[in-house]
């Protein structure tokens, strides 16, 4: 049978805590629960990643929850008194910020602090009472019972809260625009049409904990006077959907949404609206258009929605991740929120990572870590011991940032700064094998499919980027093309009419900026460094290495390979069509790329 | 559920979830956990759901609660199933296809050996 | 084979119920739009005519909205339709061999669908599975870690 302990202490143990000594502590507590008689009671674990190693050592207390760090081997007899014989919480080593509620798998590595993922993978997304036990809808009730709509404002301000959608908007402002705006019909929305490639972090807050999103819109509405909100969600989450309908359903059931919400004389209605496949509705103008049953294209701004928004009428439009953070605002206060992050860009953000990296999937981290700390200390570094090459930041329409900006503090201005953007939170890691070239053409390709083709300068102007890009990968470069690369990035960022015209030129500047001398062996040498593009590579077999063993010659799927048995073999360039298959079956190293 | 008309009544409901959960811990019940969101899903979750229901109701098995939650966050071991007896840790299972799923129950929840090969730790 | 009045009544049942649904309204559009598609699995002229009969819109700009969303088809697709996820991370994790074997299985390229009517081949943006790739959704029902070899026994479940 499995032995039973009603008190489980988790010790962090890495090597931060360690060099606290963190092992001491462990032993020290063991022998201190045998003193007490506790041991058979209360069991001491070793684990890593709690969370604040920095003030460690450290430890977690289940099933209370309670944080405990900087504490030495003499406070020990003190700490157990308190907690496990007298079940008081030792005040004096508490950590104020709570935020781990899962040790297992959720446990964040000691970088990262959960906010806005903090309920998620722990509660039943379908079940209100789930939340409501996690403090769900004590905000509002605070919001409803102390505060005035400009009370609520104020917080917001004060805890610096920027829109976690991209730019970075400061969000109070965005409410007080909108309520300050004369109109008897307000609406908000929130944005949930993440489309950008592997970027998902809003749809595991919206599958996972739609509440902390429905309940930040019911504030949000409040602050700026709306009787009617818009969940605008994309047809490609049909689960986020259903979820969210659900959560709808359940707080409708207990008068947090509808008429008169918690029996005061606010009333607020929420629907969802789903999109039918359009990258280019996640802008916010073209989102709107899109709910008004129209065209998802953007509309020139201004006016800007806080002036003429949905159907004309002052709106307020946030992401996800804006919106889920401001229930944890109103409940922890502002300064607690402004406690974390830079002097501009407070709280945290959610990252999706992916590319070459060994710790793929999503993390929260407080702004202003730096690149070279995400990728190294929490995506565990570059896959197979491979160079760093460069990140992509901001989805497809962000800038590639080259390892002297692995020091860079990930906040808005910083990343604007170096030619890239915070974007929704994607990052793309990308090592030495990478042709920044090809990658530039693979951006400009997906921009270039999703322009909606309203406005001249993103649809005329980002097909002539990628005619040239792939011009240049097929080895017809053509001296003058960096030039005219740069002017037409210049006059398309310029002109066009919403972000994604002025944002699809960032990969190409930003790779034209770090990795010139890339597209200079392209054009003017007819190489490519990383040998990625196929027309500019040519795969040749080394005599000395070669057995003529026969294996390349007999899986080449176009006979471009010949050479009699026991013999070199050799490869005719121009029958190969470079499908590296004759690298892969070699037994031999024996055919290399140049 | 009468609406909550009071910050008391939130309090209540609070309350008595937390309660519930409680009382789930201090009786040792026994809860599965299998995740469900569309990534679990897309893995199979479904299909280790149904395994394990069907598991419990073939050999007539009693005081077993499974629930499902959201996305746990590492999609690439899904679908994750998480067992979790009376107080005890949370045990997290990875990459639980319909026949590992039954072990689980019958090694991990029912004789409270964890099945240590698929455990999940990250 | 159904008859012209057949076809006709199954398109007007379904304009209906997804009006009674959203109601008679212009903001409506496109989820009435989205309720007819997956119905009848595409919009046929018919059926925009009677929307835009009883919706009050002319056919052009019902036409340019159902043209806009990689959703929406003015195409007939077939009863089963097969998304597969384009992106790039599930494109490096070996995407393009399921896309292959997708293709090569059911005997369309993308776009296509089958003379049988029973298959459409189509491609969609990232589904935000990306921890799970490669992905493809046939109808409503997602799969992912998608191996080539896994193509015929997945699709083999619609045998209907």
């Amino acid at each position: 049978m499995i032995k039973y302990f009603r008190t489980h202490v988790l010790v962090c143990v890495d090597p931060e805590c360690l060099s606290k000594g963190a092992h001491d502590i462990v032993d020290a507590l063991n022998d201190e629960l045998v003193a007490t008689g506790l041991i058979d009671e209360v069991q001491v674990l070793e684990t890593s990643r709690i969370g604040a190693c920095s003030q460690g050592p450290e430890m977690m207390v289940y099933p209370e929850g309670v944080h405990y760090a900087g504490m030495t081997v003499d406070d020990l007899p003190y700490i157990v008194e308190e907690h496990f014989l007298k079940g008081r919480v030792a005040q004096k080593f508490i950590l104020p910020i709570k935020s781990i509620k899962d040790e297992e798998l959720t446990a964040p590595t000691a970088k990262e602090i959960r906010v806005v993922l903090r309920n998620c993978g722990v509660i039943d997304p379908e079940n209100i009472e789930d939340y409501i036990a996690q403090d769900g809808y004590m905000a509002l009730a605070k919001v409803m019972t102390e505060m005035t709509a400009d009370d609520v404002i104020n917080e917001i301000k004060k805890s610096g809260l920027r829109g976690r959608g991209g730019a970075g908007f400061p969000t109070f402002l965005k409410w007080t625009f909108t309520k300050q705006e004369k109109s008897d019909v307000r609406f908000v929305i929130c944005n949930a049409d993440e489309g950008d490639p592997g970027a998902f972090m809003n749809r595991r807050v919206l599958e996972s904990d739609p509440h902390s999103v429905i309940e930040g819109m019911i504030i949000a509405a409040y602050a700026i006077g709306a009787r009617q909100g818009y969940i605008y969600c994309r047809a490609e989450y049909p689960i986020a959907v259903k979820t969210l309908n659900i959560a709808i359903q359940q707080a409708k059931g207990l008068g947090l949404l509808g008429e008169n919400i918690m029996g005061t004389d606010f009333s607020f209605d929420l629907e969802v609206r789903m999109g039918a496949g359009a990258f280019v509705c996640g802008e916010e103008t073209a989102l709107m258009n899109s709910i008004e049953g129209k065209r998802g294209e953007p509309r020139p701004r201004p006016p800007f929605p806080s002036v003429k928004g949905l159907w004309d009428k002052p709106t307020n439009i946030n992401n996800v991740e804006t919106y889920a953070n401001v229930p944890q605002i109103i409940l922890n206060g502002a300064d607690w929120f402004a406690s974390m992050g830079t002097e501009k860009s407070k709280g945290t953000k959610t990252f999706a990572m992916a590319g070459d990296i060994n710790h793929t999937g999503l993390i929260e981290v407080p702004m202003g870590i730096t690149l070279r700390e995400i990728i190294f200390d929490i995506g565990n570094g570059i896959r197979d011991n491979k160079e760093f090459k460069a990140i992509q930041t901001g989805g497809p329409m962000g800038g590639c940032l080259p390892k002297e900006y692995l020091d860079l503090p990930v906040d808005y201005e910083s990343l604007v700064k170096a030619g890239s953007m915070m974007g929704s939170g994607g990052m793309i890691v990308m090592d030495e094998d990478t042709c920044m070239v090809d990658i530039a053409r693979f951006f400009m390709e997906f921009t270039q499919e999703e322009s909606c083709g309203k406005c001249t300068p993103c649809r005329v102007g980002t097909k002539r980027i990628l005619d040239i890009l792939e011009r240049i990968c097929a080895g017809h470069g053509r001296p003058g093309d960096i030039e005219q690369l740069e002017m037409l990035c210049a006059e398309i960022k310029q002109d066009s009419l919403c972000g994604l015209g002025q944002g699809a030129p960032n990969p190409v500047e930003s790779t034209l900026k770090h990795f010139r001398d890339e597209y200079e062996a392209h054009i003017l040498e007819k190489r490519c460094p990383a040998k990625v593009c196929k027309a500019l590579i040519r795969y040749q077999i080394i005599e000395n290495t070669c057995t003529g063993c026969t294996v390349c010659a007999r899986n080449c799927p176009v006979n471009a390979i010949s050479g009699e048995r026991r013999q070199p073999h050799f490869i005719d360039p121009d029958t190969c069509i470079r499908c590296g298959i004759c690298v892969q079956v070699c037994n031999f190293n024996a055919i290399e790329i140049v | 559920m009468p609406t909550i008309k009071s910050i008391d009544d939130l309090k209540r409901i609070r309350e008595e979830a937390l309660k519930k959960q409680e009382m789930k811990s201090a009786s040792g019940q026994k809860q599965i956990i299998v995740g469900m969101g569309t990534c679990g899903i897309a893995a199979g979750a479904r299909d280790t759901m149904k395994a394990i229901l069907e598991k419990i109701e073939k050999d007539n098995l009693s005081g077993i609660i499974v629930t499902q939650t959201g996305c746990i966050g590492v999609c690439e071991m899904e679908p994750i199933v998480q067992v979790q007896i009376g107080d005890g840790p949370k045990v997290t299972y990875g990459k639980v296809s319909k026949d590992i799923a039954a072990r689980i129950v019958d090694e991990h929840v029912l004789a409270g050996n964890i099945v240590k090969e698929h455990m999940v730790n990250i | 084979m159904t008859s012209k009045n057949e076809k006709d009544r199954l398109i007007i049942a379904a304009v209906d119920s997804a009006i009674d649904h959203f109601g008679e309204n212009r903001e409506e559009l496109i989820p009435i739009l989205n309720h007819v598609n997956r119905t009848l699995g595409f919009l046929p002229s018919e059926a925009l005519e009677e929307i835009s009969n009883r919706l009050k819109s002319s056919r052009s700009q019902l036409f340019s909205v159902a043209s806009f969303y990689h959703m929406l088809s003015t195409k007939p697709r077939g009863k089963h339709v097969i998304q597969f996820c384009e992106s790039a991370p599930c494109h490096v994790v070996g995407g393009r061999e399921v896309w292959q074997t997708l293709k090569e299985t059911v005997n369309l390229e993308e776009d296509e669908t089958s003379l049988d009517g029973k298959w459409s081949l189509i491609t969609t943006s990232c589904l935000g599975l990306c921890g799970v790739g490669p992905v493809i959704v046939i109808d409503d029902d997602a799969y992912g870690n998608v191996t080539p070899e896994q193509i015929k026994d997945i699709l083999a479940k619609y045998s209907d």
